[in-house]
């Protein structure tokens, strides 16, 4: 680690840090369905949307109706991106002549997409039409994520309120996320990105004429050298805002037009933690005592610090076996250094890394790297973060529910150990609520590890892995553990494109988005129906160092109890096979 | 549920013209007006033809050019139109008999060499399509380049220095070199 590998990392987390008030501030304006400076632009359009569909703004919803109206929608926009992946040959925008997706791998997509999970088992430059990639990536980008974060909305509204049944309107919450927080931060990202290199066109693939003439792997000369454009900056704005994540091109952002300079490359990776990040704020306002919302942000950033030293350590020390071989892997002020299989150039080590445990951690899953190549303990923390539950910043929404889910888990046990009845924030937290945010914690860990079970056991399961011995367990468990966490990264050489990986990913993608979301609405519906418990002496201050540290203790416990186990058979094992002697 | 078919519907119907079609057909006029060059791929053309993209690498195994990462796709390496890493794990033997086999042809193309190699220069890149190494790694290729063009060190040294790019602002991401527009100005090079 150089001077300049700290001043990064620490210049991103300043950056970052002064972003959460005045977003979050913002957000929470939003949510109460107060005005703001964006109403002139967008407000007659929100009305007429609303006028269109048939929305009465001012009628809430309980917590029911709201999930049923967030299923619908969801379900509706999954078989959209099914149907057009499926029949994008006979429509326009098509200019590579892509035919129709296989059905299994349409299904996977749509389900990813739709869940906010955004893993990939096609390369998008191959395979999917600009139509495709606007209309049903793009459109999921804006609203898997508004999907999110509305749900978060009526679950925290659920938290502020008292006895009442209603926590929102999700066609307003869902307006309205897309209409004043996603388009606006979309639209000047996509811009900066664009004056950068990230390319924007509707034009075919340009051709250029190669400067020294090679030869193929089947001995064939090649002279020409064909270049993947598209209208690409749209898209990944949005994907990296919306902790989406699904690149336009394979290699999502190593690819040089999907990030092409260091300051795309920072500007992409502070939009993955963000709006995550500035959602605690949101909540701390929304509940009336912003201490809360920063406890929690707090609580996140000692446990990513943590766990992304480790990272940037073990990719900065590098591969041993190469650097035996008589390779320079020492960081100078002119090599990069450590180990850069996988890693491009222009980023060097620690902004990888970095990049590697944000998208992780804020279950983005778009990469600047490839995980695959990372080291073993890389690569373990990478995982790790996704075991978590995704709630170290996690998705956008999503990740705060995940860990409003860990905070009450930590109320309850603290109130048991101290004999009285556990309170989160003047709401008495009961039987329902800890069954509710115990399925929160533990769905995605069942899934993760009966779904690597049955990868690890059967031939369809085996034949997809690329590297031999514990690292191929790996690239299974990180499959699982992907879907189970709406990450959507990989380590990419598996072959997730078979029916098997396609099928057995899209039920886990789906069942980990939504049978963690409803708990999530039923928290908020049942907290709201409660009377406010008023503070007394024997109330658990639940914005103290101690409150903090008991938080993250519980969140580490569950993730270690969960996935220990299974880390120790693939990354640990492969560290211990390189250090060990 | 009927009740909310129809919000559904129309809804997810405006969010579909307003983020997947208004959305990239205004975000790409804007980029076509403001920034043309950047938004079409930072093509390098050359007598009217087009001869690479500044962002994008091109392959070269000739010892008298620079070269770049190692490329993983296929079916030939720096394969635009289809982008991928090696994805080989650290205890791959796949990956160091990669590693071992760029060793072999950087010694080969200079047997005079013997200094360390730095690492960027025999590991693949992320996409494949890496338009850079390290300043080391070019200073590294500077002799067999020279020798094989006939050219002083001193005189080939010169114009690396000349095309290192150094941090972005002066401190995001790595100072580095760009393997293309390099040759290309070996290539035009008059001393």
């Amino acid at each position: 680690m150089n001077p300049y590998s700290w001043f990064q990392l620490i210049f991103y987390f300043v950056v970052l840090f002064l972003l959460v008030k005045p977003l979050g501030f913002f957000m929470a304006h939003v949510y109460q369905g107060e005005r703001t400076f964006l109403d002139p632009v967008f407000g007659p359009l929100e009305r007429l949307i609303y006028r269109l569909g048939g929305v009465h703004a001012d009628e809430e919803m309980n917590w029911k109706v709201y999930a049923i109206a967030l299923m619908v929608f969801n379900v509706l926009g999954l078989l959209v991106v099914y149907g057009l992946q499926r029949v994008q040959g006979f429509l326009p925008l098509n200019p590579q002549s892509l035919g129709a997706v296989s059905p299994d791998s349409s299904w996977n997509t749509a389900v990813s997409f739709a869940s906010n999970t955004n893993w990939q088992g096609y390369g998008g430059e191959t395979t999917m039409s600009y139509l495709t990639q606007m209309m049903a990536m793009t459109v999921q980008n804006f609203v898997s994520a508004a999907t999110g974060m509305a749900a978060l909305a009526a679950m925290i509204r659920g938290i502020a309120r008292h006895t009442t049944d209603k926590i929102g309107n999700f066609w307003v919450d869902l307006t309205r996320t897309v209409l004043y927080i996603l388009l606006p931060l979309a639209f000047v990202l996509a811009l900066a990105l664009v004056s950068q290199g990230v390319v924007q066109t509707f034009s075919q693939y340009q051709t250029a004429n190669l400067l020294q003439p090679i030869t193929d792997a089947s001995g064939k000369s090649v002279t020409t050298q064909t270049l993947a454009v598209g209208p690409a900056a749209s898209q990944i704005a949005i994907k990296q805002l919306g902790t989406n994540g699904g690149g336009f091109f394979n290699t999502n952002s190593t690819h040089p037009f999907e990030n092409p300079t260091p300051f795309s490359n920072f500007l992409e990776m502070l939009s993955i933690l963000l709006i995550p990040a500035a959602l605690c704020y949101t909540f701390g306002k929304m509940v009336g005592d912003t201490r809360q919302g920063w406890a929690i942000l707090i609580a996140m950033t000692v446990i990513f610090v943590a766990l992304l030293s480790v990272s940037v350590w073990t990719e900065q020390n590098g591969n041993p076996a190469i650097a035996k071989m008589g390779v320079d892997i020492q960081q100078s002020n002119i090599n990069p250094g450590g180990n850069m299989e996988g890693k491009e150039v222009r980023f060097g080590v620690a902004n990888s890394a970095l990049w590697g445990a944000a998208t992780t951690a804020a279950s983005n899953g778009s990469v600047d790297s490839m995980h695959d190549s990372y080291m073993p303990l890389g690569g373990l923390i990478e995982m790790w973060l996704i075991h978590l539950g995704e709630v170290i910043y996690g998705g956008v929404g999503s990740g705060l529910y995940g860990m409003l889910a860990f905070v009450i888990v930590a109320v309850f046990v603290a109130g048991l150990m101290v004999g009285r009845t556990p309170e989160y924030l003047g709401k008495k937290i009961e039987a329902y609520e800890m069954k509710m945010a115990s399925l929160i914690l533990l769905i995605p860990v069942f899934t993760a590890l009966v779904g690597t079970a049955i990868g690890v056991l059967t031939p369809a399961g085996q034949s997809s892995v690329l590297n031999p011995g514990p690292h191929g367990f790996s690239e299974i468990l990180y499959a699982f553990s992907s879907a189970s966490g709406n990450n959507g990264s990989a380590f990419a050489g598996l072959n997730a494109n078979t029916p098997f990986y396609n099928t057995a990913l899209g039920i886990i993608m789906f069942i980990a988005r939504y049978w963690l979301m409803i708990p999530a609405l039923a928290i908020g519906g049942s907290l709201a129906r409660k009377k406010k418990v008023p503070a007394s002496a024997g109330t658990l201050p639940t914005h103290t160092p101690l409150f903090i540290a008991w938080t993250i203790g519980v969140v580490i416990i569950v993730g270690a109890l969960g996935f220990l186990p299974a880390l120790a058979l693939g990354p640990i094992v492969e560290h211990l096979m390189i250090f060990a002697h | 549920m009927r009740s909310q078919l129809k919000p559904a519907l129309i809804l997810l119907l405006i969010f579909t013209a307003l983020t997947g079609i208004a959305y990239p057909l205004v975000i790409t006029g804007i980029a076509q007006l403001a920034f043309p060059a950047q938004a079409n791929g930072s093509l390098i053309v050359q007598n009217g033809k087009v001869i690479g993209s500044q962002l994008i690498g091109q392959q070269f195994d000739d010892p008298k050019y620079f070269w770049g990462r190692l490329s993983a796709t296929s079916p030939e390496p720096y394969n635009a139109a289809s982008s991928s890493g090696s994805n080989l794990g650290p205890t791959n033997p796949a990956l160091t008999s990669a590693v071992e086999a760029r060793i072999q042809a950087l010694r080969a193309a200079d047997p005079s060499n013997t200094a360390p190699i730095p690492v960027d220069l025999v590991t693949s890149s992320g996409s494949g399509l890496d338009p850079d190494i390290s300043v080391a790694a070019a200073l590294y290729q500077v002799h067999r380049v020279a020798a094989a063009r006939g050219l002083t060190d001193a005189q080939v040294q010169a114009l690396v220095n000349q095309y290192i790019e150094d941090r972005q602002f002066g401190f995001l991401g790595e100072p580095r070199v760009n393997v293309l527009e390099l040759n290309l100005a070996l290539d035009n090079y008059k001393p």
